[in-house]
């Protein structure tokens, strides 16, 4: 179980539990955070559970795959800490990940 | 935004499920009924030809949202419930299962059913269809290695579960009417290699094949008889022949249907109290300026939105690109846009590489864009087909030529 923190584009904090192995999407769309709207269910099709990762989590976590990568490259407002959330697998090391949303998917 | 409004969702797919979440992450906080007839909460239905069928997803993991959610929220679940009746002159609903419920704002999501075919055998233990997570564990069962799948009807659903049942180690036939497969919904370039790419990996087909018969022995389907004579045996037959919109109790009050419920941008009905959402309504597609009715995920979570947009008075957001998403064997398939009107169609990479684009353009315009493990064609090509920037050709057809260069 590790704690994920959501902020909203508006600065809506919501704090959720996340199993390990659940991915920061799912963990999201469990728990009905508004802002991740990730309309394939986690099929890495869409582009839309763009999240932008903490500074102090980036490091952690695994690069992404090409498809991740060209798929953000076309998402809209893209920065560095730019992750697809659908392809971000909960762990213990990743306790505590504050991941900020865009404020729009589309 | 009245607190009393009663909004009665009838159906709880993805459709249904999303519009009762959406209400409440956009702040409504009147009374909220989601029936259904599964006895499973809301849940999604891609992966149960795919994920599902392979083992690799869990009824947890395909849930919406947790059981929790409904309760902490106050919506009131109603599961293993159809609707019988809409009564709109007294605004209420009759349920199979306890009292007529009265709505404010009533939403139709009951979706569409799998056709059937009626041709001897067709009831026989073994011959299955896929649209539940029910028929995808029938499925699941009758799976397995050394086993064979008869699959009739070479659209979507028929691919995907032939992929798994190889995957699987089983065996699968593909058995479809018309002279290549995915024949309704994608271009003969596509069919062609969806094709190959399946028969390299065992899957075999009998195309333009009438199917005439279901066979059995001791009421368990045993083969399929063609209407050349030959039978085709397997140890069970998945039909995938389309769907047919779930609209009777529509039509029987009166709404407005063809071909589904006909509804408007934001998804209302001929009835401004009622809405409608999902693989069972027919809505308008101002992009290529005509209706359709699609069955896709990101269609009715769109049309969920629109629906919560318009009972909490949020300003409905611009209609958005149909897109489609389809996963074979290591294949993504990524469709953006309906290929209508289409004048000419290029393809940018090489299918022999399973990794191409064909583009569907109409005056030079980007109409449709079906793309095979190419993720920035299918990205850039659904702003493309959203903007109707026209493109230059040659540059879209070179590959060292960045998608995002290719507007003119």
């Amino acid at each position: 179980m590790a704690k994920i923190t959501f902020v909203e584009h508006n600065g809506t904090e919501h704090v959720v539990d996340a199993k390990n192995g659940l991915t920061v999407m799912e963990a999201a769309v469990k728990n009905n955070v508004p802002g991740i709207d990730a309309d394939c269910g986690g099929a890495c099709a869409c582009a839309t559970c763009h999240v932008y990762v903490g500074e102090a989590w980036v490091g952690k976590l695994d690069k992404p795959s090409a498809m991740e990568e060209s798929m953000l490259d076309f998402a809209e407002n893209v920065e560095p800490n730019s992750r697809l959330s659908c392809q971000i697998k909960m762990s213990d090391t990743l306790d505590g990940i504050v991941v900020t949303l865009p404020e729009s998917q589309h | 935004m009245d607190p009393q409004t009663r909004v009665v969702i009838l159906g709880a797919g993805h459709g249904g499920g999303s519009v009762a979440a959406f209400l409440r992450q956009y702040g409504f906080a009147g009374p909220i009924t989601l029936i259904g007839e599964e006895p499973l909460p809301p849940y999604q239905r891609p992966p149960l030809s795919k994920a599902w069928l392979k083992g690799e997803a869990t009824a947890e993991s395909l849930a919406l949202k947790p059981l929790e959610f409904y309760g902490e929220n106050n919506i009131d679940l109603r599961l293993g419930v159809h609707a019988v009746a809409i009564d709109r002159a007294s605004k209420t609903v009759a349920v199979s299962e306890g009292a007529p419920i009265a709505y404010d704002v009533l939403v139709l999501a009951m979706g569409a059913r799998a056709r059937r075919l009626t041709i001897p055998g067709a009831d026989l233990k073994g011959v299955l269809e896929l649209r539940t997570a029910a028929d995808a564990e029938k499925l699941k069962t009758a799976l397995g290695a050394g086993k064979t799948l008869a699959v009739v009807g070479g659209g979507y659903v028929g691919l995907e579960a032939a992929a798994s049942a190889i995957s699987l180690n089983a065996k699968a036939v593909i058995i479809e009417r018309e002279h290549r497969v995915l024949a309704r919904v994608a271009c003969e370039q596509l069919s062609n290699f969806f094709q190959s790419y399946h028969a390299a990996r065992g899957v075999t087909f009998e195309l333009s094949a009438g199917v005439e018969a279901f066979v059995g022995d001791e009421g368990q389907v045993t083969g399929v008889k063609l209407a050349d004579g030959r039978t085709i045996a397997c140890d069970a037959a998945l039909v995938g022949v389309g769907a047919i919109p779930n609209d009777e109790i529509a039509k029987a009050a009166g709404l407005e249907c063809n071909n589904g419920v006909v509804v408007d941008l934001a998804a209302r009905t001929s009835d401004p109290a009622i809405f409608a959402v999902g693989d069972l309504t027919q809505r308008p597609m101002p992009l290529y300026s005509r209706s359709v009715r699609l069955e896709s995920v990101p269609n009715a979570l769109e049309q969920a939105k629109a629906v919560a947009c318009a009972v909490t008075g949020r300003p409905l957001a611009p209609p958005e690109v149909p897109w489609f998403w389809s996963d074979q064997f290591d294949l993504k398939l990524q469709i953006a846009g309906m290929p209508f009107d289409a004048d000419e169609i290029l393809i940018r990479g090489d299918p022999d590489t399973a990794k191409f684009a064909v583009f569907h353009l109409k005056q030079g315009c980007i109409q449709a864009v079906e793309a095979v493990n190419a993720a920035p064609e299918f990205m850039a090509g659904k702003q493309l087909v959203a903007s109707q920037k026209p493109v230059a050709r040659d540059k879209l057809v070179d590959m060292s030529i960045s998608m995002k260069q290719v507007a003119v």
